[in-house]
């Protein structure tokens, strides 16, 4: 039996219920079983959010993440939040153009990048900084097949953005692979 | 994997009432149901159908019974407040047998409470919340595929008994994507409103001559008091108690050698599942009742299953509802207990576990 447990977290507009599904989409057509369960505030925007998504060789019946093997922070108040409780080999990505990390947090699995700035510097938005976030996770974390990921991310953008999001994804990835340790 | 497709339990209970024949729609936004809506605000038209969002959830039910007089199947969408709103109107479509669904996407607490936090709250307000003796039937569902089929039966038993027929759903499950292969055209059946002109039930403006009116009333539709009256409910909330052997549906796991029960239902039953799954390998005699029709109510498999087991447990989101119920069904043959969550978070298969471990360690001493 394999399942990961992935919590991707930050605030509310950050496109992580999005970034959830394209995940998950990716992993489904792969030929995964996967659910995907939000969690977000009363607010229209801002306030924590998180998009959980688990990917499974089985059938998944409790459809919430209760020990994530890989956690996303985009925001401060998730990363000091969603730190706790953490499976035992989990990968921590921070955006460190978003979250300060305090050494008191300091854990041998957190990887910080600057995900945000990358967006805007590289492709010219940061609303594209979950789609960043998911190229880099996914080169740290070996989620899915590079292809399955593209396919979804195509999928699940409007026509006008695709191809920006398409760089989104080669921009994370690239930016993953010259990363190092927190 | 064919035809797998991502989809989120609200888009499967929009689909499935296309699939069902529903061709009317009418609502007012509400988290965690607006995403029915908004489906169908799309997809309605383009199959020749008529979704309207209106001024409030009064609007909205009472459009849906007229529609449903108008010879089309109608059903609206809301959440807890919402459903408190239509209260008054499903008892009217009860007494005038109008066939209807509407889905209640529970959320946290009364009033706004926690908008986007899940509950199972609303179970007693769905069999009672409307006043006078009155038939219901409450559907419920724990899967994404399951709230696509849930639907299509919401509509086929509205049809066959003429009743509203209220689908109870959850914040959780309501905004859960999973990948599914849907049913296609034919697989499930729908049943289909006979005779429009005559029959049973005709429609306005089919030419039948029409008398639908919230009083008590006989077969021509006309007002009576008395006996008459009493007759008329009666056999409205017969039309449900006399066919409850027929419509009882529910899952049994494991119930022959169990000494411990759980009976779920919803959202809940999936950490049910996880938990159990895990107890029976670590050799725990457990069993599980899964329900999808909370009313009417399962009494005689219960009281049967409770003659025979040490104890049993109620996990629901809620201070405790259902288990009311169970432990009436139970008649005292077996101890009921309730394991309750209300901070907006799903019951774990991990607090299940610990709970049956630690009362089966206090039952066997």
């Amino acid at each position: 039996m394999s399942t990961r447990q992935i919590r991707l977290s930050g605030a509310g507009g950050q496109g992580l219920v999005l970034a959830g599904i394209i995940l998950a989409e990716a992993a489904m057509r792969a030929g995964y079983n996967v659910a995907v369960a939000q969690s977000y505030g009363p607010e229209a925007r801002l306030g924590a959010s998180r998009a959980e998504v688990i990917i499974s060789t089985e059938k998944i019946a409790y459809p919430q993440v209760d020990k994530p093997d890989v956690l996303l922070c985009l925001s401060q108040e998730a990363f000091d939040k969603y730190l706790v409780g953490l499976g035992e080999e989990a990968l921590v990505l921070v955006d460190s153009s978003q979250v300060l990390i305090s050494t008191n947090h300091r854990k041998p699995k957190i990887i910080a990048l600057p995900l945000q700035r990358a967006a805007m510097e590289q492709v010219g938005s940061k609303l594209v900084t979950n789609v960043v976030a998911l190229g880099a996770l996914n080169a740290l974390a070996g989620i899915v097949s590079w292809e399955h990921l593209a396919t979804a991310v195509a999928a699940r953008t409007p026509s006008k953005y695709r191809d920006q999001n398409l760089k989104a994804l080669d921009v994370g990835r690239a930016l993953a692979s010259g990363a190092s340790l927190a | 994997m064919n035809n797998q497709e991502l989809v989120q339990g609200n888009e499967a209970c929009a689909r499935g009432a296309l699939y069902a024949g529903c061709r009317f729609f009418a609502g007012y936004p509400i988290t965690p149901s607006s995403e029915i809506m908004e489906y169908l605000a799309r997809e309605m038209p383009k199959v020749g159908g008529v979704c309207v969002q209106l001024e409030d959830e009064i609007a909205s039910i009472s459009a849906v019974i007229g529609a449903s007089w108008g010879g089309v199947k109608a059903m609206t969408a809301t959440s807890g407040p919402g459903f408190s709103l239509m209260q008054e109107n499903i008892g009217y479509a009860a007494i005038t047998e109008t066939p209807c669904v509407i889905v209640d996407c529970q959320r946290w607490g009364p009033s706004t409470g926690q908008p986007t936090k899940a509950a199972q709250g609303d179970v007693m307000q769905a069999r009672w919340g409307t006043h006078g003796d009155h038939p219901v039937i409450v559907l419920t569902a724990s899967w994404v595929r399951e709230v696509f089929e849930m639907t299509v039966l919401a509509f086929n038993l509205a049809e066959i008994y003429r009743v509203p027929v209220i689908l109870l759903l959850d914040e959780v499950l309501a905004h859960l994507r999973e990948n599914v292969t849907l049913p296609v055209a034919g697989e499930l059946q729908v049943v289909e409103r006979v005779e429009k002109t005559n029959g049973s039930m005709p429609s306005f403006g089919a030419g039948a001559r029409l008398m639908v009116t919230g009083m008590a009333h006989d077969e021509t539709g006309f007002p009576v008091q008395g006996e008459k009256a009493a007759q008329l409910l009666k056999r409205i909330v017969g039309k449900i108690e006399e066919h409850k052997e027929r419509l009882v549906r529910y899952q049994g796991f494991y119930l022959d050698d169990a000494d411990f029960l759980i009976v779920s239902y919803g959202i809940t039953s999936r950490a049910v599942e996880a938990a159990v799954e895990r107890l029976r390998a670590g050799g725990v005699p457990i069993g599980w009742l899964d329900l999808k029709i909370l009313w009417p109510f399962p009494d005689k498999p219960i009281r049967e299953i409770a003659s025979h087991v040490k104890d049993i447990l109620v996990p629901e989101l809620n201070l405790g509802q259902l288990v009311r119920e169970v432990e009436r069904a139970a008649a005292g043959h077996a101890p009921v207990s309730h394991l309750g969550r209300v901070d907006g978070s799903l019951i774990t298969p991990e607090e299940i576990c610990r709970y049956v471990r630690e009362k089966i360690a206090r039952v066997c001493l």
